[in-house]
């Protein structure tokens, strides 16, 4: 577990970006909890941080690209998918959660395999 | 002609082609017993929009154009995967490949064409596919990898439509092509040249003038080497250099060929009862490549094979639309001719070709407006002296404008009157419905505008309403009843109540406008649901950065004001430091961190650039200065600039104040604009300069500032409380009527309501720049910073230092 910043950090229904070894990611505090993604928009590089989200998606702010914060897949267009990071609040804190090697399945079950490739 | 027994014909081909003439043959005879011999695994399926199966999952059904029933409920006997061995003309019969021989009254052949495949070695190669079929898009699919690279040979219309679909694929994507520009069939030297950055744009690299000689690779293909010696390495090869008529069934049963097989004008081969059509068919020394003519071939081929009269076939003006998102771009006839007419602008190509007198192409790139109107012309061979004048009437061209004969959906052949026809004898409501009966609209899908507005013209318009929540299909009115009823003074109250904006959130923003309207700016603010101009005050830049317009009151401004403009711009290292056409300043390049800091050195009010608000009132200098001036502009500009500072609107307003009829403040292009006149001011609205223009409606002409400034106000007002969000006033205008605005602000009861509201939403806004000192969070312009964790390695690599091991 990696902790990433207090919770009090981001504004309710924003995004902000944390930097994590240099990589930016895009990290949202929504009702549903919290999502972490690639924080650039595959599209043209948009600062998705700064879209607007919906129950579980980002709206890239330069052109309306939409795409889903879990799996991160390109909702209504064709894209690459995003990159996705499985986070968590604990004690008014956020955390990267690291998956254990030594125990693959105490990965959330939710988050698709591909969150967790490798980037290039 | 007097028939025994009914009519059996055999389409042969799975096409658009084959398709068009069965429906074509049984709409003017339902009795026909049509059988359809298609070598491939599916009914007959729209080629054209065959690059939408490398865009997404879909399978090859998503291109039918009929579901599978249609063909049962037509009495069409479709025989699919059946190939057709031989052809005997004379019979006529065809010679199936499981052996049965079927014999026929009459046949047509609409076999296609074939890809061609560039002579170059190794070119059979594991690794190279061709752009043809749904099966190479399914190869396409399976082989593309992410990151991967992918070359594509050709630069024509399919190749860059191919390309797209790999960069959609995530692949790093190259077109080589022979020529020294793309398309170069469909577009002149310019055109091509600004077609070129948009398809980079699109992340496809171009490489012109390249000459393919070789595949490389031992096992499978690994990349090209050119005619120069170059190469370029990439693991997945498509080729789009061309077509090749199908013509071996033709040839192999003795009719005349030569690029495609011989027809006459009435679509007859050379042997008495078959006819060709499509892209396998030669007519008059020209094989249509482009599916455009097609409608017009099936049309005359049916009435040749049901022995009916009509007008003969006398060629095709060929005519293309690159479908790529984000490109808009039609290609009509020719693209160079003896003169030519051409509007362009940095993102805008529009030029139409004249030949001997006559219009005889068009090129339009970037605004296809009136391509519609423009292929009427080509086709009719319209005469034209002022080609120039010509090109400006296309663009503003409406439905209403189109004569009867015009084609709407030039992929299915569907001209206004048949639209028309369509909606009066079937008593259809709706474009969907049109569109489903006539199947306009359902090809490539560019032609639905223009489908929508003819229906909507036809029917008076009962089209769905304009919903503020598509996703929940709620429209603004109904909206602002609830809002008002239950007093609901957030958007998450109402995402509450209603379920507004709640899945996708891309109404968010217009659902923040409505509840502060209707709250008179007294709601529950919360920045979220607000796009990221409006939570940080500042306009966001292509490359995330923003920029930073203070506010100038009527473009005055002073040696302080621009000394410390002039400190920031340096301070800030601002990247560029532009003059708008508002008359104010723009300093670009600005790190979202810094805007608080820069606004405080700049100690000035926020320009609201980046907003949905009143942005500037710009001014000419009036009867201060000017020796023609007759009213003091600056004055009233920076007074109506004061008095409507800060309050949000449904898009933005741009105003204006000229103090003369001269009009050097262009006020009567404006949202809102004002011109001095002999003893008073004109007060005009709904004008527009952007890509379309329009002259400003008079409101009224009143004799003093104070009067300008309450029927001002109350117009805007009035615009505030029934606008849809992003509804520029020159939309507005047109939908709700003036009348029914004049009778509203000139009512002197309900303009004072209207004004008094105002002045209370007025009140409660306020300059957004104050945020400087009071954030509403205290990371409102910050970011989380950086953390550094071994431990975080294996999701997202390892520290910078290299810590991990």
């Amino acid at each position: 577990m990696t902790r990433l910043c207090d919770a009090a950090d981001v504004p309710l229904g924003e995004g902000r970006v944390v930097r994590v070894n240099g990589r930016p990611l895009a990290l949202f505090r929504l009702p549903a909890g919290w999502y972490a993604v690639q924080a650039e928009c595959p599209h043209l590089g948009g600062p998705l941080a700064d879209g607007i989200a919906g129950e579980r998606s980002v709206i890239c702010p330069l052109h309306e690209r939409r795409f889903d914060l879990l799996s991160g897949e390109p909702l209504g267009h064709e894209c690459e998918a995003l990159k996705t990071y499985p986070v968590g609040e604990r004690e008014g804190a956020v955390f990267l959660l690291t998956p254990e090697p030594s125990e693959p399945s105490s990965r959330p079950t939710e988050v698709p395999a591909h969150g967790f490739q490798e980037s290039p | 002609m007097f028939r025994s027994r009914e009519l059996s014909l055999a389409i042969v081909g799975g096409g658009i082609a084959a398709q068009c003439l069965c429906e074509e043959v049984l709409k003017r005879d339902p009795g026909v017993n049509v059988t359809m011999v298609c070598a491939e695994e599916q009914p007959p399926y729209d080629r054209v929009r065959l690059s939408e199966l490398l865009l997404g999952d879909d399978g090859p059904e998503a291109l039918a154009l009929r579901p599978p029933e249609w063909y049962e409920d037509h009495r069409v006997e479709l025989l699919l995967g059946t190939r057709v061995d031989a052809l005997d003309a004379a019979a006529p019969a065809l010679l199936l490949a499981n052996g049965e021989e079927r014999h026929f009254d009459e046949v047509a052949l609409a076999t296609g064409s074939q890809p061609l495949l560039p002579p170059i070695e190794g070119i059979d190669k594991p690794g190279v596919a061709c752009f043809r079929d749904p099966e190479d898009c399914d190869w396409i699919r399976a082989q593309a990898r992410p990151g991967a690279r992918a070359v594509v040979i050709g630069g024509g219309l399919l190749g860059l439509e191919a390309a797209r679909g790999l960069v959609a694929r995530g692949m790093r994507t190259t077109v080589v092509h022979l020529v020294d520009r793309l398309m170069e069939r469909q577009l002149d030297r310019d055109a091509a040249a600004m077609l070129l950055p948009a398809i980079e744009e699109l992340g496809v690299e171009v490489l012109l003038e390249r000459d393919t000689v070789g595949v490389l690779g031992t096992e499978r293909a690994e990349g090209l080497r050119f005619g120069d010696g170059s190469t370029l390495a990439a693991e997945m090869v498509v080729v789009s250099v061309g077509i090749r008529p199908e013509i071996d069934l033709a040839r192999a049963a003795g009719l005349e060929w030569a690029r495609g097989i011989v027809v006459d004008d009435r679509l007859r081969t050379s042997a008495e009862n078959v006819v060709a059509l499509g892209e396998c068919a030669e007519h008059d020394g020209v094989v249509h490549g482009l599916v455009a003519p097609i409608a017009q071939q099936a049309r005359v081929a049916a009435e040749t094979l049901l022995d009916l009269p009509g007008e003969p076939y006398r060629g095709s003006v060929q005519w293309a639309k690159l479908k790529v998102a984000g490109i808009d771009l039609v290609a009509i006839g020719r693209h160079s001719g003896d003169a030519a007419a051409v509007d362009r602008s940095a993102t805008t190509y529009r030029k139409l070709v004249v030949e001997g007198g006559r219009i005889a192409g068009a090129v339009l790139l970037g605004d296809t407006r009136g391509a519609e109107d423009l292929l009427a012309a080509v086709e009719a061979g319209e005469e034209s002296a002022e080609p120039l004048a010509r090109l400006a009437a296309a663009a503003t061209a409406s439905a209403a404008d189109l004569p009867d004969s015009a084609q709407v959906c030039n992929c299915n052949g569907v001209c206004k009157g048949d639209l028309l026809a369509a909606v009066r004898e079937r008593g259809l409501a709706t474009a969907r419905e049109a569109m489903a009966v006539t199947r306009a609209g359902t090809g490539c899908g560019s032609c639905r505008g223009m489908v929508k507005e003819i229906v909507a013209a036809e029917t008076g318009g009962t089209e769905e309403p304009a919903y503020l929540c598509p996703c929940r299909r709620q429209t603004r009115e109904e909206l602002a009843a609830r809002i008002r009823e239950d007093g609901l003074r957030s958007v998450s109250e109402v995402s509450g109540a209603c379920g507004t904006g709640r899945e996708c959130g891309a109404c968010k923003p217009a659902l923040a406008y409505l509840v502060s309207e209707i709250n008179q700016n007294r709601h529950r603010e919360e920045r979220g649901a607000k796009f990221i101009n409006d939570r940080v005050h500042a306009n966001i830049q292509r490359d995330g950065s923003f920029s930073v317009v203070p506010r100038m009151y009527g473009g005055v401004t002073t040696p302080e004001e621009l000394r410390r403009i002039a400190d920031v711009a340096e301070r800030y290292e601002v990247k560029m430091v532009k003059v708008t056409g508002g008359q104010r300043i723009d300093l670009l390049g600005v790190r979202k961190a810094d805007l608080p800091q820069i606004w405080r050195d700049l100690d000035m009010p926020s320009g609201f650039a980046y907003s949905k608000a009143v942005r500037t009132v710009k001014s000419c200098v009036g009867s201060d200065f000017c020796r023609f001036g007759i009213g003091d502009s600056i004055a009233l500009a920076q007074r109506i600039e004061r008095e409507w500072e800060g309050v949000h609107t449904p898009h933005k307003v741009k105003a204006g104040v000229s103090g003369c009829p001269r009009n050097c403040a262009e006020a009567t292009v404006k949202d809102i604009g004002v011109v001095a006149v002999e003893g008073g001011w004109q007060v005009r609205v709904g004008g527009a300069a952007g890509a379309n223009v329009r002259e400003a409606d008079v409101l009224c002409t009143v004799e003093t500032a104070d009067e300008v400034l309450a029927v001002g106000t109350a117009f805007l007002q009035y615009y505030r409380e029934h606008g849809q969000f992003k509804e520029r006033i020159y939309d507005f205008l047109p939908r709700v009527g003036l009348e029914q605005v004049e009778e509203a602000i000139f009512d002197p009861e309900r303009a004072a309501a209207l004004r008094e509201r105002f002045r209370i939403a007025r009140a409660a806004a306020g300059d957004a720049w104050r945020e400087r000192d009071r954030p509403y969070h205290a990371n409102q312009f910050g970011d989380l910073g950086e953390v550094e964790d071994p431990a975080a390695a294996a999701l997202v690599g390892p520290p910078a230092d290299g810590g991990i091991e």
